[in-house]
């Protein structure tokens, strides 16, 4: 396991010591620490265990439970590709079948450059206008095709 | 004089260029000189024309889409501002047939208002719910919503009445209100469009639901993939509070309600009220088995509230208007209207708010227009990954509970998603299975192993594998988890396994796939 460094254990503290007193904090605490290192990484879970008085058994648990989570830092971007019926029914799996073909991965992998990381994702509430994929936090896209796609990983500057 | 003019800051609109066609409309009235104000609305659900602009006229909204930043110019020269015609014109607003022949209870003001501002709100009958039921005792609120025939819009269908009666006559120091706002299911975008469109309405809901039961705080759990809603909930929360309408006095009564927004972190699972209990109390979401139920002991061992998101914003229109006015729309035990979802492999999908009752054939060729790759409608899966898949031949059956239930499927949280005859039906079989598995919260055996047992038969069966043999055990693995789950994941991802069974079974014939 690697050990945090300074910077992240600062973070990890002062997240826990914001959030701790809130009721149910440690989802709360797992997004925010997310959100600042890009991932959860292994050494935080005592960390945040010792904080909320809980076993790092219930911490790592919780961790690997969600989707969300990630024990890995992710690329410099993440596109997350839905894999539902909606999509389905307008070519999700062709599309899915290209992205991975164009980024030479599979999903849950990252691009070697380390570009961009390649996610399915069950629903983004796009249905009507489907197939569907969310380029990082919030930037949804709707009918994608196989060129749109295309496009969109040039624009993130990724080249292979 | 100021023209206002609307460019939806939905996400589905914002996913088709919305966002550059509010900038284009900006930059060009100011190289114009031309005083006009953008106002980001919700969508109104028309998605095969959005981004969808909105001028207001002396005449009413005239609407042109769908717009892409590159129309903003030509928009501007055929005066497009004083209703001009262009090709993207589709005239009033209101006039469009696909939406003139909704009967918009819940989603009323999605779309039509500017979702962040309370004055917007109040001028369009916001709040009124609310200001009645301040005036009136508790046990009248909750009989109100009994009376309203008003059934949980999240898929259960159980009468929202029934459920706070039960936390109303809890005795506890504290109660909450929950709002499942995880809308996980594949073809359902209407919790979306209520939270971005109007999301005062939902807290509104929220706030009547807290005086009716005793309770003062709520929490809105809604999905990670959400973060445009997430934002717009963020801004009325404030603004909300800011006017009185949240706090310690709302609107001077001396009641208090507070409403927190929590984000879930990507689990299926977490749609099931109990599992997003414990996910609300930060942990993982594995279900609870009940009893006991939640409106008894519920979150933090409270009694609580669980409701979706559309019947929390339906609340507030049966307040205002009267139980009696909202149980006149529907049929049978269906009372009410639903926020019908139009999605996948249809020509004009979108948001078809209407009293039970219409059928599925009015919905999928009237509004929908048949599919969108033009080859004829094949099937629809209705209610979600775990709603059965209907043939054409049932296109007649009615939208309702009751006549839904008496074909073997569900209605679930109202989405229909569209296939066309290329679908394979074997595939969508696995994919069912699959998606269990993915999302299984691993409590209970029949869920966490069968789904994988399940995609690894049909695996068998598509390949060729002794399929009569792997076809009958199928059907076993089908009853034992339908019998045997603890909760609606693992004991409803049969039913469109079962409908695939039983309408496509042609399907796992065919010749073995590569």
């Amino acid at each position: 396991m690697k050990a945090l460094s300074a910077s992240e254990q600062a973070v990890v503290l002062s997240v826990v010591a914001e959030h701790k007193s809130r009721p149910g904090p440690l989802i709360e605490i797992l997004r925010a620490v997310q959100a600042s290192l890009g991932f959860v990484p292994a050494a935080a879970v005592p960390l945040i265990a010792q904080g909320l008085n809980l076993s790092r058994a219930e911490v790592h648990g919780v961790v690997t439970f969600y989707h969300f989570f990630r024990d890995q830092p992710a690329g410099r971007h993440i596109v997350r590709l839905c894999q539902a019926e909606s999509c389905k029914a307008m070519g999700a799996d062709a599309l899915a079948g290209h992205a991975k073909k164009r980024l030479g991965i599979d999903f849950h992998e990252t691009t070697a450059n380390g570009d961009i990381s390649l996610e399915p994702v069950y629903c983004l509430g796009n249905c009507a206008c489907s197939p569907a994929l969310m380029i990082d936090s919030d930037d949804l896209r709707g009918r994608v095709t196989a060129q749109g796609f295309d496009e969109i990983v040039t624009a993130l500057g990724h080249r292979t | 004089m100021t023209t206002d003019v609307y460019v939806p800051r939905d996400a589905s609109a914002l996913s088709l260029g919305a966002e550059a066609v509010a900038r284009a409309i900006d930059a060009e009235a100011r190289a114009r000189r031309i005083d006009l104000r953008v106002i980001r609305n919700g969508s109104r659900g028309l998605y095969w024309l959005e981004p969808l602009i909105e001028v207001a006229t002396p005449a009413g909204r005239m609407a042109y889409g769908a717009a892409q930043a590159a129309d903003v110019a030509s928009l501007f020269a055929a005066d497009f501002l004083h209703g001009g015609a262009h090709p993207l014109s589709q005239g009033l607003t209101e006039e469009i047939p696909y939406l003139k022949s909704q009967q918009r209870l819940t989603a009323a003001r999605v779309g039509i208002i500017d979702p962040t501002s309370v004055a917007d709100y109040v001028a369009h009958s916001g709040y009124e719910g609310l200001r009645k039921a301040l005036a009136m005792q508790p046990a009248d609120i909750v009989q109100a919503i009994t009376d309203s025939g008003l059934r949980g819009r999240g898929g259960a269908a159980f009468p929202t009445g029934i459920k706070w009666k039960t936390v109303h006559d809890q005795k506890a120091a504290q109660k909450y209100v929950t709002c499942n706002a995880d809308e996980g299911d594949s073809g359902t975008f209407s919790d979306r469009m209520l939270m971005e469109g109007d999301p005062l309405t939902l807290i509104e809901g929220m706030t009547i639901a807290g005086i009716a039961v005793g309770a003062t705080q709520g929490y809105i759990y809604l999905r990670f993939e959400y973060p445009h809603a997430c934002a717009a909930l963020r801004q009325a929360i404030n603004a909300a509070r800011q006017a009185g309408y949240l706090g310690a006095d709302i609107m001077g009564s001396g009641r208090s309600f507070e409403v927190e927004v929590r984000v879930g972190a990507g689990a299926y699972i977490c749609g099931e009220e109990t599992s997003m209990l414990e996910s609300l109390e930060g942990k993982r979401g594995e279900i609870r088995v009940r009893p006991p139920l939640p409106a008894i002991k519920g979150l933090f061992g409270q009694p609580t509230v669980v409701n979706n998101v559309v019947t929390l914003a339906t609340v507030p229109i049966i307040l205002a208007r009267g139980a009696q006015f909202y149980r006149e729309y529907g049929t049978g035990k269906s009372r009410g209207t639903l926020p019908l979802q139009l999605a996948g492999n249809v020509r004009r999908g979108g948001l078809i708010e209407r009293a039970f009752g219409l059928s599925l054939r009015e919905l999928l060729y009237d509004y929908g227009q048949g599919s969108a790759s033009g080859r004829p409608i094949r099937a629809v899966q209705v209610g979600g990954p775990l709603g059965a898949y209907i043939p054409a031949s049932q296109f007649d059956t009615a939208i309702d509970y009751e006549a839904l239930s008496g074909i073997g499927a569900l209605l679930g949280h109202g989405g229909v998603v569209v296939f066309d005859d290329t679908v394979d039906m074997a595939h969508m079989a696995r994919y069912a299975m699959e998606f269990c598995a993915i999302e299984s919260c691993g409590k209970c055996t029949p869920c966490r192993i069968g789904s994988t047992r399940g995609v690894e038969v049909i695996d068998r069966i598509i390949g060729g594998v002794e399929r009569e043999r792997n076809l009958g055990l199928l059907e076993d693995l089908c009853e034992t988890m339908l019998q045997g789950s603890l909760c609606g994941l693992g004991g409803m991802t049969p039913f469109p396994v079962q409908s695939i069974l039983k309408y496509f079974r042609e399907d796992f014939h065919a010749q073995p796939r590569h």
